[in-house]
């Protein structure tokens, strides 16, 4: 049962350099990294594919200058990809004309921005204000509307504040209250907590999900931070030099990474982190008495306390199917201490 | 022969001091051996063969006013109604500040409301002062304003500020649009930039002949003038500035759905504020600059408070009326950058939900206090205009001093006056006028060739050529000796004033704010001090322009030797050099490039300073443009212009070819 697809990238490409247009026409073979690099081109984003579905957050993950700003971007109609096409709800946003785009980024889009991209010369307020205000939505209405999302990101009282008298963690909740200020349904957020000091960057971590579990938008959060990607994602894309190297959950990357590559990411990663009690249980009816009971989807490091703590096993539930298995406090220790466990 | 040519062009060693002792022959006996072999033409451009470029600009500019039409309109109405855009403000703020508002013509005119009375206008710029930054600005331009009205220089003071205001806003509009364009279309920007290069070398005197021609003399004539002088600065720090908004801020403006125009007036426009303050601040500079000179073609003010004076030789009252050009641009300047710091810095205001009055109150008290004013002006004269017995006038305490330096200190002045005329600007004088104009352009070309290959050569050649051919050699040799020996100076004084800043943090303070106040000064103002000291003459524009130019060369010494890589003298003390070794092995050669691009400011500089010192009586293609100025004569005019503009455009290839060379040697590039 899987949701409805909102966006839809295929085979994007985005090449720079002066000889990037013809580059990639009458070809029957994909170019391999040697030939672009010896035209003189750089492939920021080669060949990329992926399905973003309705309410999940995708993450897309690499290090610096692996094409993941390029890649968003794209997605975006910011820059004109090479080639490729970008489906938004079935349409292609790259044949789209002007008007119609300006349409959709007033209503449907929304983006945070690493450095925030603040106005400087409009307070809190005029800032989240002026997306609606780009539509035309008169001052008292537009006004309103911002004082709530402004609310909703905790700066209630800041409202007359100029961006550059905020710490940079007020700051991006100013960018994200201005995101948010037209309800997008699809929201980009380019390593929208990078900038920011850790213990601040958990604390935003935190409020992201908190936003999300009332707003169900559909979210692509580009990051450079393997833990900051697993803690939100649902699904990760990997990229590396400009190509998507692996689309998966968390839990799948982490058990059967694509690439020694990516496997070098995951290592020291905490298993009881990602792993799921859908994947730790014993399948199938459970004999004898259980001491509660947990979701499938429920990560290890949020039950093990009670799992450990208990003789008995935890039946596992999952919806509508009812009870699939059990999980018991041994399975639960051996993650807790990192043993490996059989994928 | 051929040996000789041969080191020309191959030998480096050699080639300047053979080029240099070729032409010191030629320069000397040059003359009489075109006698003996009866070639005149060699070092006399023969006026047959003079080109008539002058008479065909002269007739197209009449053709121009007296019958080009554009279908809709005639160029005349066109300049008619350019004359009438600004002419109707300007009115206005000269009616407002200074001459009241009256109805009907001439002797029959009635006043039907007073201008702001001086208590009015002084607390506006308190106001502003304190509004844009704190009590201590209020103060200082509070304090310039009262300088105006006590020593008796408001009314000529109220004159040239109001050509302030009405260029100010419309160079900086204009500016600003055209900048936006330059940003916009690549195509235009490609058009537009050797354009702003050129201006930036045509003295200003040269178009504002044909300007006179256009809009008759008078003040829209002057302040056309000066708006075009003022804009090109304007033009790009606004594409510079947009181009530097983040790319961050530009991608939201796009994912918010802003349309072009919304981009560019709702988010590129207002991010770049701090830098289109910069321009802003710079077209007021200009412009107090560009109104002053202009106020002698009709505008009236400070500017021709100055220049009258100046030819009288009454140096009180010119310098007092000098003193108030420089403390009205030190208020502007101070208020401007305030306003510019202000747009990157303000807070929010905690008084937001007060009323009107309360969140308005420099507003307020101004209306209040100019309301309060004009009524209590129509009993009590002297709140209107300050009174005339209450103001001090300095005038005769300048003349005293400078009769009493005069008496004391004429033998020492002129000692040094003559020693340096002797042994300095005369000898250079007599070899540069004694190069024969085909030698020059051959070694204008040799030259060119030598530091950028066949198509610097053609440049400078061929516009040293085309200075010949308009029969102004002799006076180009003028304008090069005097620039010449005015940038030498300057840059001997300049270049180790920097080199000292640089590594001295004090030296650097004291050098600093005297060139800070070097820069705010009008260049009309160099004049005074020099010419009450050593009259008219070469040497007094010699010293004015080494005044007027020596900034750059300070500058960008100090600018080269500060960003010499650390390491690298570090290197130098390691391997045990002494101080002086150090200057001059490494500091020196290293800052080099940045040297050579400061000598070239200075150079440019010290052309436009030429044509003013002309004002007081030097020779010269300045004198050419002024000339064409008294008379009205556009085609002299623009050829001597360009002249000018020609021998600065040579200067800067050559030298910028040169700062690239020393970069490559260097391996900074
Ligand atoms: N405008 C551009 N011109 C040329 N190369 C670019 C441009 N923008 C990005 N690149 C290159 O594309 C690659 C990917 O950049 P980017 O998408 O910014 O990476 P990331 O966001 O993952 O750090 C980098 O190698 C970068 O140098
Ligand atoms: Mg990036």
């Amino acid at each position: 049962m899987e949701k409805p697809v909102k966006l839809d990238c295929r085979n994007v490409w985005k090449l720079y350099g002066d000889a990037a247009d013809g580059f990639l026409d009458n070809r029957t073979s994909e170019p391999t990294a040697e030939e672009i690099h010896a035209a003189g081109l750089i492939g920021a984003v080669r060949n990329a594919n992926v399905r973003i579905h309705d309410g999940e957050i995708f993450v897309i993950m690499g290090l610096s200058g692996s094409g993941k700003s390029t890649l968003v971007r794209c997605l975006a109609r910011l820059i004109e990809p090479t080639a490729g096409e970008v489906l938004f709800e079935g349409r292609d946003l790259l044949r789209m004309a002007e008007k119609e785009l300006i349409e959709i980024r007033r209503k449907k889009m929304g983006m945070v921005f690493q450095h925030f991209a603040l106005l400087p010369h409009l307070t809190v307020l005029e800032n989240v204000a002026f997306p609606l205000e780009i539509q035309g939505i008169g001052r008292a209405e537009r006004e309103a509307r911002a004082r709530e999302v402004i609310e909703l990101v905790g700066l209630a009282g800041r409202e007359a504040y100029y961006p550059r008298e905020l710490s940079g963690g007020q700051q991006q909740r100013v960018g994200i209250a201005r995101s948010l200020a037209v309800g997008p349904e699809l929201w980009f957020l380019d390593e929208p907590f990078s900038a920011l000091d850790p213990l601040i960057r958990r604390e935003m971590q935190d409020e992201f999900l908190r936003l999300q579990a009332l707003l169900h938008k559909t979210i692509v959060f580009i990051t450079h931070d393997f833990d900051e990607a697993i803690r939100l994602a649902d699904r990760i894309a990997i990229m590396q030099d400009g190509v998507i190297i692996q689309v998966a959950t968390p839990e799948q990357l982490v058990l059967s990474p694509a690439s020694e590559y990516v496997a070098e990411f995951t290592r020291h990663i905490p298993r009881a982190k990602v792993l799921s009690a859908r994947t730790l249980m014993r399948a199938g009816p459970v004999d004898g008495a259980t001491a509660g009971e947990v979701a499938a989807s429920d990560r290890i490091e949020d039950i093990a306390a009670r799992v450990v703590a208990s003789e008995l096993p935890f039946g596992v539930v999952d919806g509508a199917a009812g009870v699939i298995g059990s999980i018991g406090r041994q399975a639960v220790i051996e993650v807790l201490a990192g043993i490996q466990h059989r994928p | 022969m051929s040996r000789l040519i041969a080191i020309l062009t191959r030998e480096g060693r050699w080639f300047w001091p053979v080029l240099f002792a070729a032409t010191w022959l030629v320069s000397t006996y040059g003359r009489d051996a075109a006698r003996a072999l009866d070639a005149r033409w060699l070092v006399k451009y023969p006026a047959a063969w003079r080109l008539p470029l002058k008479g065909e600009i002269s007739t197209a500019m009449d053709w121009l006013v007296e019958e080009a039409n554009f279908g809709l309109f005639t160029f005349r109405e066109l300049t008619r109604g350019i004359s009438w855009l600004i002419e109707i403000p300007y009115d206005f703020a000269r009616s407002a500040l200074i001459e009241g508002f009256e109805r009907g013509q001439g002797s029959n005119a009635v006043e039907i409301a007073p201008s702001l009375s001086w208590i009015a206008v002084i607390v506006a710029v308190v106001a502003m002062g304190h509004y844009a930054r704190n009590w201590r600005l209020a103060a200082l331009v509070g304090g310039c304003f009262a300088y105006l009205v006590i020593f008796g220089q408001w009314d000529s003071a109220m004159v040239t500020l109001a050509s302030v205001l009405i260029a100010v806003p419309i160079g900086a509009a204009g500016g600003l649009l055209l900048g936006i364009a330059a940003y916009r279309w690549p195509l235009f920007d490609r058009i537009l930039l050797p354009v702003l290069d050129l201006m930036q070398t045509v003295p200003v005197f040269a178009y504002l002949v044909p300007i006179l021609f256009l809009f008759g003399f008078n003040a829209v004539a002057a302040l056309v003038a000066t708006i075009i002088y003022a804009m090109p600065p304007m033009i790009r720090m606004t594409t510079l500035a947009l181009r530097t908004v983040p790319d961050e801020i530009r991608e939201f403006g796009v994912m918010t759905g802003c349309s072009r125009r919304q981009l560019i007036w709702k988010v590129l426009v207002p991010s770049a504020a701090p830098g289109l303050m910069v321009g802003v601040n710079q077209v007021i500079m200009l412009t107090l600059n560009m109104v002053i000179i202009a106020s002698m073609i009709g505008a009236g003010g400070l500017g021709y408070d100055v220049l009258t004076s100046l030819r009288r030789l009454d140096i009180g009252t010119a310098l007092e009326a000098g003193i108030a050009i420089v403390v009205m641009a030190i208020a502007l300047d101070r208020l401007s950058q305030a306003f510019a710091e202000r747009a990157r810095t303000e807070m929010h205001d905690p008084a937001l939900s007060a009323g009107w009055i309360r969140r308005h109150r420099w507003l307020s008290t101004v209306v209040a206090v100019a309301a309060a004013t004009t009524l209590a002006g129509l009993l009590v004269p002297a709140v209107q205009t300050y009174p005339e017995p209450m103001m001090i006038t300095t005038g005769p305490f300048w003349s005293d001093l400078v009769r009493y330096i005069n008496v004391n200190f004429f033998d020492q002045f002129e000692a040094f006056k003559t020693f340096l005329l002797w042994y300095f600007l005369l000898p250079v004088k007599r070899f540069l006028g004694g190069v024969p104009w085909t030698w020059g352009i051959g070694v204008m070309t040799l030259v060119g060739w030598r530091f950028g290959g066949w198509r610097l050569a053609l440049l400078t050649g061929g516009l040293s050529l085309f200075i010949a051919v308009n029969g102004l050699w002799p006076k180009a040799m003028i304008t090069v000796y005097l620039c010449g020996v005015s940038v030498v100076i300057a840059s001997a004084i300049g270049i180790p004033l920097g080199v000292l800043s640089a590594s001295n943090e004090r030296a650097n303070r004291i050098v600093g704010a005297f060139i800070d106040t070097l820069q705010t000064l009008p260049s009309f103002v160099y004049l005074i001090p020099v010419v009450m000291l050593f009259r008219v003459g070469d040497f007094a524009a010699m010293i004015a322009v080494v005044l007027y130019a020596l900034a750059p060369a300070v500058r960008y010494a100090a600018h080269g030797v500060r960003n010499i890589d650390p390491q690298m003298i570090e290197a130098g003390i390691v391997s045990g050099c002494t101080r002086w070794q150090l200057l001059r092995r490494i500091k020196l050669p290293l800052a080099m490039p940045e040297i050579l691009l400061g000598l070239n400011q200075t150079i440019m500089l010290a052309l436009s300073m030429l044509v003013i010192t002309a004002l007081v009586g030097t020779r010269g293609l300045g004198q050419e443009v002024y000339i064409a100025l008294t008379k009205a004569d556009s085609g002299r005019g623009i050829i001597a212009g360009l002249s000018v503009a020609f021998i600065a455009i040579i200067a800067d290839r050559i030298l910028s070819a040169s700062a690239r060379h020393a970069r490559a040697r260097l391996g900074l590039e």
